[in-house]
């Protein structure tokens, strides 16, 4: 993995991105002019503490929540402008989400709550394959009220993956799990960037799993304030916090 | 303001919608209530003042010629307050304009002031000067029926003798509320006239100087009834006396005491249905609602709020709510409730409406809704604060669900997987589904309640006049004649087909029941007249025995194969023996029926005819009707079709207000479920629901997931809606069996698909509501919040 980020397609190129929510009489700047690029196939930590504009940043790049000013293209296409059809369909058909909370189907399987997904994307793989990859090939029959939060949350992680979505989008997927559940969940992200080459991005306060990133992208009061490159990836076994 | 009451009120507003739709459903129970019942007060409190502002008699009799002196001898029997004898003549109308045949019954009045009893309601005009003998005051139904004003002048012909009257008066009296011809089965106020003539007058047209043939009296406070009605039969025998009968037994009392009885059920009924309904969806709707306020009843108590205020804090919610329903209920109720009674009070021509709304009823109507609704939140907040707040705030652990029965036996290929929440939703909490169902099926049946009379009195007018009773014209000779007498009527242009008959007045008695009716002679294989089986096909009449109309046979105990005594009431009074042969069906009247030559042979009579069924042609009618009355022994002429028309036209607008009651009342039902099913199912499923937009679901797809299940349920509901509407028809009719009518239970198939369309458009206009909602599920608080 030595190749320089510049020779690789890029996938989200955003400029001068800015949000400002009007919470009641006050204006929020939740982001203030956000220049960045995110290139294929890398996994990108982003981190900060919360209220730095990371989630916001996660929210627009997903098509859920739009820019106040500033482009924000994904694979050539502009989403500042899209539609909120066009973005559904986005979502529906390249990105894929996982949650802190995992929130599953309570009334599917594990298998159901994959199939949910695959039944309305485009070239899924089969619900049983993203289970095997994130190591619950044995629970496939299992309702999430039978399973613990790592197991769900790794089925979370199935359900995003199985559409192969060209970018996984994660908002603290271990922030309600303790760290051991943890470290689990997240060599499952690692295995998938790894073997699908899925561009990844991960949100996270917790400083301590940026080492597993590509490059870690810092935030503080909605902007940049720091990019740097991991020059050695730690295999997420070896977290710690 | 506390804190708390703050939030009580902010909520309130924050689900405005499910406020106004548990509200709309309290209104409709509140309104039916205090409307139905104030009515049936009103009238019944109106129907004593008037009997009692106008001294309506209490025991009546009639009888054919006693001389006046003999009322003397009335008053000596003990128990008698007042006494009142009158002539009553009936007598052909000719009113200028008018060519169709009229029957009228005249009543004598005192010469001199004012009648001692069945006094008269003066609407318009005057009453008539003393010994004046042309003079004449007409009931308001048929001066209305004819647009009669008081200078107008009509024609009486009695005993063959044709006199001309003046109208110095309408008016109304407390002996016709009802007004219906003899042997007719409705009011046909343009056909039969109750009308009053001067003492003097009326007797020497009818030639009865001198003497009366009828009676009516009062009893002191402590006359004894059977005592009375005995001594004054055994009085008026020797006079041909048809019998005295107490009030109960008068026609127009009897008439109007069956409708208040059927009004007084469908007051209990409907109340109890919709009060029922509404105390049911608001216990589960609370129930829910306040299941969804778990969170925040933890973070209250949390704050050191203890578990009473809590539970207060709910209830004054909830309090808030039933108090704007029950508000507007009474308010709404009252208005309806002055209407009906209006309806009701034009319907039965009462002088004046005395509204009665008795605080009982908006009492009991506030404390059962109240109950209902306090009894469902104080029961969802003990569950929510048993919890301890940590537990409670803590994210819900996922709901257990499982395989539904349709998947494990092997379904579930067919299913994807939204559909497969749908089922697993509805089997995960079936009690929760099956109250919606229930709710939504109580709102249909209602309808089809609305509905029913209009089809049962269809039904009801179709067996009678085209099945049973399908002569055009009936009529009457003065007296009994020899069958010779339907020559005349049988050679008259435009007369098809003729068919005599015998009527006889009799008292039924088998073991110790007994009642009063007619029975009539008809020819065995007459097409005119059939008397129906109970599959409605005709029964051929045997040569001997008495057939019954089925409730009749129910009313004296009696089946085939008993004797039936029979106390004829007429001439020489014979008491007779004869076999019950056969029950009828008939839905109008009771009635006993043997074959024409069988009972002349009971009566030892010749061949006796009392009148005749005509078929005739219906273009030269017009004309005919002015022959009949130049035929001196008919005594009057009744146009049958007419009488089911003016019927018709009397009952429309009832049926129309309560079609319209309770179709509004179903739907507003309808949407209470529907919405509030459907807005909690939102808001117990929004989180679940956005996930799913995240993840690429389209709003339509979202909108599967959710409005599906409503679908489902509604289209599950419908069907156990027909159920439940048979059923409270069923009950209904049950309710609706007098010697007057008997209801049948029809159902027509337009009844059906109207309260299915109307539980439809509910649910769609909810489902609207809901889709728009769904539409703004907010997308990005799914990923951060937990529940």
């Amino acid at each position: 993995m030595n190749r320089t980020t510049d020779e690789r397609k890029v996938v989200f190129h955003a400029s001068g991105v800015t949000k400002v929510y009007q919470m009641g009489e006050v204006k929020v700047h939740a982001l203030r002019g956000i220049d960045l690029d995110l290139y294929s196939g890398e996994l990108v930590v982003l981190l900060g503490p919360s209220g730095s504009g990371k989630s916001t940043l996660l929210n627009i790049l997903g098509g859920l929540d739009t820019a106040t000013s500033g482009q924000v293209s994904y694979l050539g296409r502009e989403l500042t402008r899209a539609s909120e059809k066009e973005l559904t369909e986005y979502r529906r058909y390249h990105v894929g989400f996982v949650f802190q909370f995992y929130n599953l189907i309570p009334s599917l399987t594990a298998r159901e709550n994959v199939a949910a997904v695959t039944e309305i994307a485009r070239q899924p793989m089969a619900p049983e394959e993203a289970l095997q990859l994130v190591g619950l090939g044995q629970r496939l029959d299992h309702f999430p009220s039978q399973l613990s939060g790592g197991e769900q949350q790794r089925i979370a992680i199935a359900r995003a993956i199985a559409k192969n979505p060209a970018v996984l989008l994660c908002d603290e997927p271990t922030g309600a799990l303790d760290s051991t559940t943890g470290i689990v969940v997240l060599e499952a992200l690692e295995r998938v960037n790894r073997e699908l080459a899925t561009t990844t991005v991960l949100i996270t306060h917790n400083a301590g799993i940026a080492a597993m990133a590509d490059r870690v992208i810092h935030l503080a009061d909605g902007a940049i304030a720091e990019i740097y490159i991991n020059a050695v990836k730690q295999p997420a076994r070896e977290l710690s916090w | 303001m506390r804190a708390l009451d703050i939030k009580v009120w902010r909520e309130l507003w924050a689900m405005r919608g499910q406020a106004l739709a548990i509200a709309a459903v309290i209104v409709s129970g509140v309104t039916t209530m205090v409307m139905f019942l104030s009515t049936y007060d009103s009238l019944l409190h109106t129907r004593e003042t008037y009997y009692r502002d106008y001294r309506f008699g209490e025991v009546f009799a009639s009888l054919k010629r006693a001389p006046d002196q003999l009322i003397h001898r009335i008053k000596e029997i003990s128990g008698i307050e007042r006494v009142k004898t009158r002539v009553v003549a009936a007598a052909n109308i000719d009113i200028p304009g008018f060519n169709e045949p009229v029957i009228g019954r005249l009543i004598s009045l005192p010469d001199e002031g004012e009648a001692l009893l069945n006094q008269l309601y003066l609407r318009r005009g005057r009453f008539i000067e003393p010994y004046q003998d042309d003079e004449v005051m007409v009931s308001e139904t048929f001066a209305d029926a004819h647009g009669m004003q008081p200078g107008d002048s009509l024609y009486v012909i009695i005993k063959g003798k044709r006199k001309a009257l003046t109208i110095v008066g309408i008016v109304l009296s407390p002996e016709y509320v009802y007004q219906i011809a003899p042997g007719a089965f409705f009011p046909d106020y343009k056909h039969y006239g109750v009308m009053w003539m001067g003492g003097t007058a009326l007797a020497s047209a009818y030639e009865m100087e001198g003497a009366f043939n009828d009676v009516s009296l009062t009893l002191t406070p402590d006359g004894s009834l059977g005592t009375v009605l005995d001594a004054l039969d055994d009085l008026l025998a020797p006079y041909g006396g048809f019998g005295a009968y107490p009030r109960e037994d008068q026609f127009s009392h009897r008439f109007l005491s069956v409708e208040m009885r059927q009004l007084r059920t469908m007051a209990t009924v409907f109340p109890l249905i919709f009060v029922g309904v509404a105390a049911f969806l608001l216990n589960v709707v609370l129930h829910r609602l306040i299941n969804t306020q778990r969170d925040q009843i933890a973070i209250l108590k949390a704050f050191g709020y203890s578990n009473t205020a809590v539970g207060l804090h709910y209830v004054k919610l909830v309090v808030l709510i039933v108090f704007l329903g029950v508000l507007l209920g009474v308010v709404l109720g009252v208005y309806w409730g002055r209407e009906l009674s209006l309806i009701y009070m034009d319907f039965y021509r009462f002088p004046y409406l005395h509204y009665l709304l008795r605080p009982v009823v908006v009492i009991t109507a506030s404390a059962v809704t109240l109950l209902a609704a306090i009894s469902g939140t104080l029961l969802a907040v003990r569950q929510a604060v048993a919890m301890s707040p940590a537990e409670a705030m803590r994210p819900e652990s996922p709901t257990i669900y499982r395989a539904t029965f349709l998947e494990r036996i092997g379904l579930q290929r067919f299913f994807t997987q939204p559909t497969k929440m749908i089922l697993r939703h509805i089997e995960r909490r079936p009690l929760k589904s099956l109250f919606s169902v229930i709710g939504i099926a109580l709102a249909g049946g209602i309808m089809m309640v609305g509905n029913f009379q209009e089809d049962a009195i269809n039904y009801m007018v179709d067996v009678q006049f085209s099945q049973s009773k399908r002569d055009d014209l009936s009529v009457r000779f003065i007296d009994p004649t020899s069958r010779r007498a339907l020559h005349e009527l049988q050679v008259m242009e435009g007369v098809r087909h003729v068919e005599p008959y015998r009527t006889v007045p009799v008292r039924m008695r088998f073991e110790h029941r007994t009642y009063r009716t007619g029975l009539e002679g008809i020819e065995p294989d007459g097409e005119l007249v059939r008397v129906l089986d109970s599959r409605l096909q005709p029964i051929f009449l045997p040569a001997e025995g008495v057939v019954l109309t089925d409730y009749l046979a129910t009313l004296l105990g009696v089946m085939p194969g008993d004797m039936l005594t029979l106390e004829v009431l007429e001439e020489h009074r014979p008491v007779l023996q004869v076999p019950v042969v056969a029950l009828s069906k008939q839905y109008l009247g009771v009635w006993g029926y043997m074959r024409l030559d069988a009972l002349n042979r009971l009566m030892r009579e010749g061949e006796t005819i009392s009148g005749a069924y005509l078929a005739v042609d219906s273009n030269i009618r017009q004309q005919l009707y002015g022959e009949l009355k130049e035929i001196p022994r008919v005594a009057n002429t009744v146009v049958t079709k007419s009488a089911v028309q003016s019927f018709y036209d009397t009952m429309a607008e009832t049926v129309l207000f309560f079609s319209f009651i309770a179709n509004m009342l179903g739907a507003t039902i309808a949407v209470g479920v529907v919405y509030n099913t459907a807005r909690i199912a939102l808001s117990e499923r929004g989180r679940e629901l956005a996930s799913l937009r995240v993840l690429g679901f389209t709003h339509g797809e979202v909108g599967y997931i959710l409005l599906g299940e409503l679908a489902l349920l509604t289209l599950v509901a419908i069907p156990l809606g027909f159920l439940v509407g048979e059923g409270l028809c069923a009950f209904l009719a049950s309710q609706f069996k007098t010697e007057l009518y008997r209801v049948p239970l029809v159902l027509e198939r337009d009844t059906y698909a109207n309260a299915a369309m109307v539980v439809l458009l509910s649910a769609g206009a909810s489902g609207a509501v809901i889709w728009r909602k769904l539409g703004r599920l907010d997308l990005v608080g799914v990923l951060k919040t937990r529940e």
